[in-house]
């Protein structure tokens, strides 16, 4: 299979690119990665995704698919030979949509939420925010997992990816704010689902440095500081 | 030997949806459960008085829909949507193709992501914050114009995911007309999706779904009617 029929336009420090590389490789496809700069959107990526003009897109036999969730349903669906990503009863199925659902939809926006809350007190209620929320993905992956390494039992799957793209900026937010996120007496389970998430083989090679994130973390987030500073003014 | 097929029969049939009439997340699931036929037992909630049984079967979200099925309860609606496809497997409301299915579940987030947030925002604005919010939502018409094309619906000649998950149009066109709104889905601007519209409202399953109209424009005057600025 051509290396040129499958192309991701992704960005390395995102998350959400992050969950297709992770897809492409439990499936050992070739791609081609496209790097984009955010800043200066190939015209290849607003083509491809004109509704929303973000990454990732993945584009098959020149048709592109948006959206990492979709995106990664798709890699499951259009390379159907195991192993899975996503497991074959309907019912299985259903909790592992409602757990990527969920981190989407509440736990993300309450990790980005750090950046952007101002002031100490506010600093610390997005914090316990997120950590709430680890303890509740905490008790869906002890039921989930059902005493296995990953959610999705012996090998990675969906919630896994869903979930473990954001190890990174976990990290950044634990440097960053001087605390702990993932406390392992709290959430035994998610830590040691994080060491072995980070060291399976679809993984390790694709997930970005903690440093180098964390040194792109303080550049952009200390130029957006001074891009408010300035505009307050 | 009767007996027991009889017993898992009925075992296999036990469907329950726990809804709200005026909730287009409830709405949906009714419209996926009548298209394929699944008779189900519909539990009305009370949402400033949360059912036992509610709060048990989603005790993450604790909201409606949720969607229990022998006892196995599903949150989530678009993730119910997706249930009720794999588990009834006729009358599909998602295409079979991975392509055209990634499609669909694009379109249908973007519903929810998009859509819908405009649509909350459009009923507590008021005067110019309130026109621009429309302004918004009638950019948001016009993607959708273009995707839908020549198509009879997006689902193709019949009824499918991202047609249910735009039943979020219904409810924004109901308040638009309880506020005294300007008309945002004009046949002028957007010709082929006031089309659509007119065939989705038509339809002999949806039509079944959607609020009693008296009591949902009553709905929409009762919670917003204050807040809204003169037409």
């Amino acid at each position: 299979m051509a290396t040129s029929d499958v192309k991701l336009l992704g960005a390395w420090p995102s998350p959400f690119a992050l969950r297709v590389h992770i897809a492409l490789n439990i499936k050992s496809i070739d791609y081609e990665c496209l790097e984009e700069n955010l800043l200066a959107k190939s015209q290849l990526l607003l083509q491809s995704n004109p509704v929303h003009k973000k990454i990732p897109v993945l584009i098959h036999h020149d048709k592109p698919i948006c959206e990492s969730l979709a995106i990664v349903q798709y890699i499951d669906e259009a390379w159907s030979s195991a192993p899975s990503i996503l497991p074959s009863d309907p019912y299985d199925r259903a909790v592992a949509r409602f757990w990527a659902a969920y981190i989407d939809d509440k736990w993300f926006p309450w990790l980005n939420g750090v950046a952007n809350a101002q002031g100490a007190e506010a600093k610390k209620a997005a914090l316990d925010q997120v950590r709430e929320g680890l303890v509740v993905l905490e008790e869906a992956f002890g039921k989930c997992s059902k005493g296995k390494d990953f959610f999705s039992g012996d090998r990675i799957g969906y919630v896994d990816i869903a979930l473990g793209c954001f190890l990174r900026w976990v990290y950044v937010a634990e440097k960053r704010n001087d605390v702990k996120l993932l406390v392992e007496d709290k959430m035994p389970g998610l830590a040691a689902w994080a060491n072995k998430f980070c060291e399976d083989g679809a993984v390790k090679d694709v997930m970005p440095d903690k440093d180098e994130l964390l040194e792109f973390a303080n550049m952009i987030l200390e130029a957006r500081a001074k891009l408010n500073a300035s505009s307050n003014n | 030997m009767a007996a027991i097929s009889l017993q898992t029969a009925t075992m296999a049939e036990e469907v329950k949806l726990f809804g709200t009439w005026a909730s287009p997340f409830s709405r949906r699931i009714e419209v996926a459960l009548k298209l394929k036929g699944v008779q189900f037992e519909y539990i009305e909630e009370n949402l400033s008085n949360k059912s036992p049984a509610l709060l048990k079967y989603n005790p993450v979200h604790k909201k409606i829909p949720v969607l229990v099925h022998n006892g196995k309860p599903v949150a989530e609606s678009l993730v119910i949507l997706e249930y009720i496809d794999e588990t009834w497997k006729h009358n599909p409301i998602l295409p079979a193709d991975p392509y055209e299915k990634a499609m669909a579940r694009f379109w249908a987030k973007y519903m929810d992501d998009k859509l819908w947030p405009a649509a909350t925002k459009v009923v507590v604005s008021k005067g110019e914050e309130q026109k621009a919010v429309i302004e918004e939502i009638q950019e948001q018409l016009k993607t959708l114009e273009s995707e839908l094309k020549e198509k009879k619906f997006f689902g193709g000649e019949s009824l499918g995911f991202v047609d249910i998950a735009a039943n979020i149009i219904v409810f924004l066109l109901v308040a638009q007309e309880a506020l005294g709104l300007m008309e945002i889905l004009t046949e002028e601007k957007f010709p082929v999706l006031h089309e659509w519209y007119q065939r989705l409202v038509d339809d002999a399953v949806f039509k079944e779904c959607v609020p009693p109209r008296e009591r949902h424009l009553g709905f929409f005057k009762a919670r917003f009617g204050s807040s809204t600025a003169s037409k």
